[in-house]
């Protein structure tokens, strides 16, 4: 089973955000999506001072076996990409909520977090697709 | 339709990763496949490829049916149980597939083709056999089982049936040996020694437990792709087809171009080929810039034209990484790659990047 903290928020597909108390917000992929892409080996970050809309694609996060786009939780522009990744692209399977985190945002508008999916909806999402569990 | 090799359940024992490879339930790793990548390049690993199909051919015209059906010549094979890798061409020279064929005895071949191609290479050998009088026959009850790495050969002779254990590692390179229902032969697909172990599938769950006792550890398809990639060794559907001729896959070595008068399905067409000299060709391409090479990516050649990378990974013993790609026959050392609208650097080598362990790139 893996791990969803309760304190964030999540996208349908995968990611997770994190408001800070300075009204930023840190995203990275989950648990779940960590182990279901496998060893990773390369993170191309958003360039920072970019506009995204919210489920835009605007990262990239390959694996061994694949690249998968990451989506923009909510609007806003980057501000911050995690340096250690550059060397240390397995730091997201290591540690997927803490140094594995991927960029920063300042929102357009820091509620838009507020209707992303809590940790149990977000269980309950993962769990109704379970079978994709063995990808 | 799925289909599930006798090892299936042992694969969800170990916490095996199932996908779907070619219509059949595989692992495509038990956790990790960069460690299982590894273990095979430092010490032993194994793989269940009882997917793959082994072919039987008996009759007392096989030989020259042979001779006249691959594009290498099984004249090569003088000992009996030594390997010999070939292409099985269409008439217009395109690879129907590549497999390896093994001398038994003067009247009976083993063969062994990919799994993804099973229905049409028996159609085809079936169908080109008819006039030989050779019969195929499909083994369809032997599993297949792989152990690769520095220390496979020494861990399995330990838990191997007793005849094998005592002959099979005297065996050398490209060469197998028959026991009994058993067959034992040292190749492989990972750029390792190692072994390729044909058994009754009746006996395979029970010697599957005894290989993992002895510290050899079930690598999944993932790794597979990794080691063969490194190793430079095509993979059929991606680095070559019935659309490709072998000249432009890399595998011209692979002809046997003599004797001049041995007829071959394909011949005329790779040789009008070859005598204008091949338009592409297949060579190794290693990333200069960061980022991870994937198949169909654009490849650039400035001033000489456009290729196409045919597979693409991350090379987990070189930690960058590499593709085979099908170029402009005038490209020399250096081209681009079109990564996501990014035209990166990559270094062109000849296609083989890693052999025993050992980075084969400067």
């Amino acid at each position: 089973m893996s791990e969803i903290p309760s304190e964030l928020r999540y996208t349908r597909s995968h990611e997770w955000v994190r408001v800070e108390d300075d009204g930023t917000v840190t995203v990275g992929i989950t648990d779940h999506a960590q182990e279901a892409l496998g060893d990773i080996v390369f993170v191309e970050p958003p360039e920072v001072g970019t506009h995204f809309d919210a489920e835009d694609a605007c990262c990239v996060v390959e694996s061994v076996k694949a690249a998968s786009d990451i989506y923009m939780p909510i609007s806003g522009e980057v501000i911050d990409s995690n340096g250690i990744l550059v060397d240390e692209p397995e730091m997201i399977n290591n540690a997927p909520y803490e140094d594995g985190w991927i960029f920063r945002i300042r929102p357009d508008d820091v509620d838009e977090a507020d209707e992303l999916l809590d940790s149990s909806s977000y269980e309950e999402e993962l769990e109704e697709n379970n079978d994709d569990d063995d990808d | 339709m799925t289909q599930k090799t006798v090892l299936f359940d042992k694969h969800l024992q170990y916490g095996g990763k199932i996908v779907d490879f070619a219509g059949w339930q595989m692992p495509i790793n038990y956790g990790s496949q960069v460690e299982e990548h590894h273990q095979v390049r430092t010490d032993a690993g194994m793989f269940d490829v009882s997917h793959m199909v082994v072919l039987d051919l008996h009759g007392d015209a096989v030989k020259p049916f042979l001779q006249y059906l691959l594009a290498n010549d099984v004249a090569k094979l003088k000992q009996s149980g030594k390997a010999l890798y070939s292409c099985m061409l269409n008439e217009k020279g395109g690879v129907i597939d590549d497999l390896i064929v093994y001398y038994m005895r003067d009247d009976w071949f083993r063969m062994v083709v990919n799994a993804g191609t099973r229905d049409k290479d028996i159609a085809w050998i079936t169908k080109q056999a008819k006039p030989f009088n050779v019969d195929v026959q499909e083994r369809a009850e032997l599993a297949m089982i792989a152990v690769q790495g520095p220390h496979a050969r020494e861990k399995a002779l330990q838990v191997l049936p007793i005849d094998a254990s005592q002959t099979a590692g005297d065996l050398g390179r490209f060469v197998g040996a028959a026991y009994g229902e058993w067959f034992v032969a040292r190749t492989g697909y990972t750029g390792e020694d190692g072994f390729e172990i044909m058994l009754p599938d009746t006996e395979a769950p029970e010697f599957w437990d005894a290989l993992a006792k002895a510290g050899i550890k079930p690598c999944g398809l993932g790794a597979r792709d990794t080691l063969r990639l490194e190793a430079g060794m095509n993979l059929y559907g991606s680095d070559m087809d019935e659309s490709t001729s072998p000249l432009i896959s890399g595998l011209g070595w692979t002809i046997a171009w003599e004797p001049a008068e041995r007829n071959f399905i394909g011949r005329d067409v790779i040789a009008a080929e070859k005598q204008f000299g091949p338009k592409q060709k297949l060579v190794g391409l290693v990333l200069e810039d960061k980022g991870v090479f994937r198949g169909h990516q654009k490849v650039v050649v400035e001033g000489v034209g456009e290729g196409e990378i045919t597979s693409g990974t991350f090379s987990p013993s070189l930690k960058k990484s590499i593709a085979l790609a099908r170029v402009p026959a005038a490209t020399g050392d250096h081209c681009q790659v079109d990564i996501r609208g990014k035209l990166l650097n990559a270094r062109v080598v000849k296609p083989v990047f890693v052999r025993d362990g050992k980075s084969c790139i400067d």
